[in-house]
């Protein structure tokens, strides 16, 4: 009996070693971020990256970065594609997840099939012809382009809320139907918000992968009044190559909003990845 | 399953649209009105962009200006060119990160899935670095592996002396390596909550009642947790397969793709963009295509092989007995419900 507890004993001091290292490892390349962001140019010079350094209280660097890059633009236009994309995307997944789940009718298996391989076509292979497209629609260098192209490339919540409605019975729709209801007046008045969970998930899901968007703003948002934040941080690789206290500073004000709304959303968050991952 | 689910709900339909006799316009408004959108979207940003990358394929072309037909040229060219050529050399690397990663994720989860103080913390700070935006990752690590900072600090704290220190992304030996780590250390929280979250939805008695048997962890792992897990450990080894082919911004960031690190996006959007040689660049597009279709329709055919569909961990021997179980159980019940 004591030999057993002996060997949980260290097979839990084992188990924690084993987390911690790897959570410090998972925080090291960040950490250091935050250190160097702090330094003046000349203790960057002279200390050790594994330095503390003088102050925290020294946000020039973030200052520096915030302007030089553009960040304040890149927010907003990041912002307002987010807040545009994300609307449009839970309505035109949730309308089209209705209508396939509810609906029989001839087309129905073709257009699934149609959006199933669409999900296996990886994004950046298809945007070599995709620019000509956008080209010819006088799209490239407008913020409302890119809005539209990047709703178009929305399959993950399409299947997010599939998923959802298959457990959201008939009955509800039929009693609905009884007393009077339209087919429009089921889905905005009855069932649309009991899809919150799969809304929240996709927002999540989708929200995420808009904020880091990057070789889309890349190609059709060439102006510097259109940089969105990945295009805006991106810009550090010229003219600041080597100074790392600035492009880390950089770096931290990307990671900052996101770092938050993932603290709030956690479970959501977590949530959201097992449900992306049945699509696969 | 799905089938029985589906014939269900066929047949309420049929009631439901019994009720709604004469209701069918409207059904045709709701159809239409509520797919236009997406699928308007769906032709103009995938359909006819596909059909468009099959055609370009076969020609020698810019954006603009005249195309010559050049037939499977660009096709050979993909296997044939150094360049491209190397960077499915490189994906080796990445995948072998993927094995890696895998692996670890597997271990973690299993960690944390026995119950842990703190594990919150834990899934938090490792889970964290997939969010942060690719483009940001390669800042990070083009910092972290610069000479003489990060590692190179941290190796010197633990007594390495720098001259032992290789050039971690000049070396052309080691070099992917280092950028397929920055993958591994991308993916792996978010690997290991997929895997935790499978884990998770095994029954918990089941542990205690193993415990309670006497089953050490060993036998927990390989007899309850294994099983429950094996469908989705699968699914993200062939997924690593694309994804390793998809790695694109790190590289690009860290060392855009010079001294042998250009991965196949890389060296794709390099064709592509700057050197505007718009038929190669479809044809590696179509071969890509090409070969995640592969690796689907195996993963596919590996679950129908193995399991009963392709989301279920039963395997097909276990599915039979149970339903052959069911249906003695229903016949006992309705004998049992006729003699009442």
């Amino acid at each position: 009996m004591k030999k057993m507890k002996a060997g949980t004993f260290i097979f839990t001091v084992l188990k924690y070693v084993a987390l911690a290292t790897a959570s410090i490892a998972a925080l090291i390349p960040v950490l250091v971020c935050i250190l160097t962001a702090f330094k003046t140019n000349e203790e960057y010079a002279t200390t050790s990256v594994l330095e503390l350094p003088q102050s925290f209280l020294y946000f020039e660097n973030f200052k520096i970065a915030f302007e030089k890059a553009n960040m304040l633009r890149g927010f907003f236009n990041t912002g307002l594609v987010m807040i545009v994309v994300l609307t449009a995307s839970v309505f035109i997944g949730s309308m089209l997840a209705f209508v396939l789940n509810r609906f029989r009718f001839r087309g129905n298996a073709v257009v699934q099939n149609l959006f199933m391989f669409a999900a296996l076509i990886p994004g950046i292979a298809t945007q070599v012809t995709v620019y000509q497209i956008m080209h010819t629609l006088g799209f490239i260098n407008h913020l409302y382009g890119y809005m539209i192209v990047m709703m178009g490339t929305d399959i993950i919540s399409i299947y997010i809320f599939l998923q959802f409605f298959e457990n959201l019975p008939v009955s509800l729709d039929e009693s609905a139907i009884m007393d009077g209801c339209t087919y429009f007046g089921v889905f905005f008045k009855i069932l649309f918000p009991l899809l919150k969970p799969a809304i929240v998930t996709s927002l999540v899901l989708k929200g995420v992968g808009i904020y880091n968007e990057y070789y889309m703003s890349n190609l059709y948002l060439q102006t510097p009044e259109l940089k969105t934040i990945s295009t805006a941080l991106y810009t550090f690789t010229g003219p600041y190559g080597n100074q790392y206290n600035y492009i880390c500073a950089g770096v931290l004000i990307t990671i900052i909003p996101i770092l938050i709304l993932f603290l709030i959303f956690q479970k959501q968050v977590y949530g959201g990845m097992a449900a992306g991952a049945v699509k696969g | 399953m799905s089938e029985v689910i589906m014939s269900a709900a066929q047949k309420q339909k049929k009631s439901l649209k019994d009720i709604l006799r004469g209701k069918k316009g409207q059904q045709f408004l709701v159809i239409t009105l509520f797919m236009i959108v997406p699928l308007t979207l769906l032709i103009v940003f995938t359909g006819i962009p596909f059909f468009k990358m099959v055609q370009f394929s076969f020609y020698k072309m810019k954006y603009i200006g005249p195309r010559e037909f050049v037939g499977l040229q660009n096709y050979k060219d993909v296997f044939q060119r150094s360049d491209i050529f190397k960077s499915l050399i490189v994906s080796v690397y990445y995948m072998g990160g993927a094995v890696v990663q895998l692996g670890l994720a597997l271990f973690f989860a299993t960690l944390l899935v026995f119950g842990t103080k703190g594990s919150s913390l834990f899934k938090g700070a490792m889970f964290f670095p997939y969010l942060i935006c690719g483009i940001a990752v390669g800042f990070i690590f083009k910092f972290f592996y610069a000479r003489g900072f990060v590692l190179d600090s941290i190796l010197n704290l633990f007594g390495t002396d720098f001259d032992d220190i290789p050039l971690w992304l000049q070396d052309k030996r080691i070099n992917n390596i280092s950028l397929a780590a920055t993958s591994v250390w991308r993916y792996l929280g978010q690997n290991m909550i997929l895997f935790l979250g499978a884990m998770m939805s095994v029954d918990t008695e089941l542990y205690e009642a193993a415990q309670l048997d006497g089953a050490n962890k060993w036998h927990q792992f390989r007899y309850i947790i294994l099983p429950s897990i094996k469908s989705i450990v699968v699914l993200n080894l062939i997924l690593s397969i694309s994804g390793s082919l998809s790695a694109f911004e790190p590289p690009y960031v860290i060392t855009n793709g010079t001294m042998g690190t250009g991965t196949y996006f890389v060296i794709m959007n390099r064709l592509a963009h700057e050197n505007q040689k718009v038929g190669l660049a479809c044809a590696m597009a179509i071969v890509l295509l090409a070969i995640i279709i592969v690796c689907t329709v195996a993963q596919k055919l590996f679950f129908k092989y193995m399991f009963d569909d392709g989301t279920a961990d039963e395997s097909k021997a276990a599915v039979k007995k149970r339903k052959q179980h069911e249906k003695i159980n229903r016949k006992a019940l309705r004998e049992g419900e006729s003699k009442v």
